[in-house]
């Protein structure tokens, strides 16, 4: 029982991990419609700043965090600027093949910047087994994990504060539902896509940290990406929910396949169970477990 | 434009649209709009209504189209290369056609949405909020309503309320009887009628419905494949002969038939 309880709860310190990636794509995917590729990158880009400037420059984390965003808010300006006002109007498949684009420049210039060795990100975070767990049911669950699975729901309650209440997150809102009225009301378009790029660039650093300081910060980082692909397939690509929800049954269910499953069928399942999740969706369910409903009403 | 005089908010000079490059579909429109009035702009499906709206609030460009020719004065100033937004900070302010609420937003998030370009502050955008319910009550009923759960009507008055927290000058209004009952309409024409006079605001209304806009409307201008055909007073154009054969008083029915005898007249005109 208690291999089945750890088991649980390793996937689902996994599931946030691949929860806050997903919603990342999600922020993207609502506001403009593109599907982006380069989230993954994102991550990487951002954890490898933030380690490198950790590494060079000695200043004290909080404020390598505070450049690190200001970095990402300018990649979030760049990519408005020279990619996506150049490709408005253009067919979705278009703006995701500059996404593919945008993913090697971030990954290249991340690289030329910072160097291609595994950085460590060591900001204190806690690590270690959490005792009371450990002692009384001889369950191990790191305390990073339980860190980390922490700040994600802080940041999940943030953004849905920020996209329910505020002038803005109405406005986003607005936008992810139909972009012609947006812009016939005054949205500005642009200002949108900065804003939401943005905030998913925090997402990803957050996300690229904490996979960064239970890991290191490597190449590798950018292949959760890949993971968060079933994610929005199971969650649907359009909500912040479905993400959550997504990832945690994502990373509960590969933990467990591969306990229970793996030794039948020679192990390794953990690496495709996803995807066999996912295909298995869009036969029966391809809009998701929360797919946004269409409403349709004249 | 000289003569363009202190008592116009909106001339369109002789404008040119094409669509994709390609796609001719103005071929030399003008129009002007006094400063509170109402003006109509007429014709059948596909005769350019919509794409001559979309040219003066500039949401054309999102659409792959370009005013190739002629300019648009707003208010004595040229408008063509403003963004839309830029357009309703300037107090000028589409509805589309067709409504376009924002589904899963409520009624009153979508009226919000509305106030998007405003600095004036929380309190003036909440008074602006209890001035578009006093003018739609139903909206105020249904405020915490998804909006794409709630009826045509209440979506038209949606999309007029959200116009208003805007607080412009001029709304551009395309179709607003499009789909909705008779009794509905006229209601909807009456609020329109009184923000008109009551808040003065003008109005460039695009319909195809030309009996209820000529009675709401003081001016009209009918649009033919691109080409203004024919304008006047609204009362002159009531009773222009061409305008009650062609476009007052013909039931569903005679529409086909009319058609034809459009397009024979039109040739007729063109080769004489
Ligand atoms: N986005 C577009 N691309 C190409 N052609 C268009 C587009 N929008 C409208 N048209 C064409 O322009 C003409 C006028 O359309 P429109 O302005 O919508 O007319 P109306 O509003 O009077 O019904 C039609 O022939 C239509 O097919
Ligand atoms: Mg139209």
């Amino acid at each position: 029982m208690a291999i089945f309880i750890e088991t649980v709860l390793s996937g689902l310190m996994a599931g946030v991990m691949y929860a806050l990636v997903a919603l990342g794509f999600v922020l993207i995917f609502k506001a403009s419609g593109i599907f982006n590729f380069a989230q993954g990158v994102m991550c990487l880009f951002a954890a490898l700043t933030f380690a490198g400037i950790m590494e060079k420059t000695s200043v004290p984390w909080p404020i390598a965090f505070v450049l690190t965003v200001a970095v990402m808010v300018g990649v979030a300006w760049a990519v408005e600027r020279f990619v996506l006002r150049h490709l408005v109007n253009q067919e979705p498949i278009i703006l995701f093949m500059a996404t593919i684009g945008l993913a090697y420049v971030l990954e290249g210039v991340g690289d030329i910047i910072w160097g291609s060795d595994v950085k460590v990100i060591n900001i204190g975070l806690p690590s270690g087994a959490v005792d009371v767990l450990l002692d009384n049911f001889d369950i191990y669950l790191d305390k990073l994990e339980v860190f980390a699975a922490l700040i994600a729901a802080v940041l999940v309650g943030f953004l849905a504060v920020f996209f329910q209440k505020t002038r803005i997150g109405r406005a986003l809102r607005a936008v992810a539902d139909d972009h012609q009225a947006a812009l016939s009301v005054g949205i500005s378009l642009q200002t949108i896509w900065v804003i939401v790029w943005s905030v998913a660039g925090f997402v990803a650093l957050v996300a690229g940290i904490m996979w960064g300081a239970k890991s290191g910060v490597q190449f590798s980082l950018s292949l959760i990406a890949l993971k968060a692909l079933p994610v929005l397939i199971l969650g649907g690509f359009t909500s912040i929910p479905g993400a959550i929800v997504g990832g945690l049954i994502i990373g509960v269910g590969e933990k467990l396949a591969e306990i229970y499953v793996g030794p039948m069928v020679g192990g390794a399942i953990e690496n495709w169970f996803a995807y066999m999740l996912a295909l298995a969706f869009l036969l029966f369910r391809p809009q998701g477990l929360f797919g946004e409903k269409i409403i349709e009403r004249v | 434009m000289s003569e363009t005089s202190a008592s116009t908010i909106l001339s369109v000079n002789n404008i040119e649209v094409i669509y994709n490059h390609v796609i001719l579909v103005l071929k030399g429109v003008s129009l002007t709009v006094p400063e509170g009035g109402i003006v109509a702009l007429l014709g059948a499906n596909g005769a350019g209504k919509t794409t001559t709206l979309k040219a003066v609030s500039n949401l054309l460009h999102a659409e792959r189209g370009d005013v190739t020719k002629g300019n648009i004065v707003f208010r004595g100033e040229e408008v063509q290369s403003l963004s839309p937004n830029d357009l309703v900070r300037r107090g000028c302010i589409q509805v589309m056609e067709g409504r376009h609420c924002f589904g899963h937003l409520t009624i009153e998030e979508n009226l919000l949405t509305g106030a998007f370009t405003r600095r004036d502050g929380a309190a003036a955008i909440k008074a602006s909020l209890e001035k578009v319910y006093t003018y739609f009550p139903r909206l105020r009923e249904r405020r915490t309503s998804q909006a794409g759960y709630t009826s045509g009507g209440e979506q038209q008055m949606c999309a007029i309320g959200r116009a208003l927290m805007s607080r412009p000058n001029m709304i551009l209004l395309d179709e607003p009887s499009m789909g909705l009952a008779p009794q509905l309409v006229e209601e909807i024409f009456e609020i329109v009628k009184e923000l008109n006079e009551k808040e003065g605001v003008s109005f460039l209304l695009a319909e195809q419905n030309t009996n209820i806009a000529l009675r709401y409307a003081t001016y009209g201008y009918i649009l033919e494949s691109g080409r203004i055909v024919l304008d006047g007073a609204a009362k002159a154009l009531r009773e222009n002969e061409d305008v009650k054969e062609f476009y007052l008083g013909v039931g569903g029915e005679g529409r086909k038939s009319f058609r034809n005898v459009k397009h024979y007249k039109r040739r007729k005109r063109w080769l004489a």
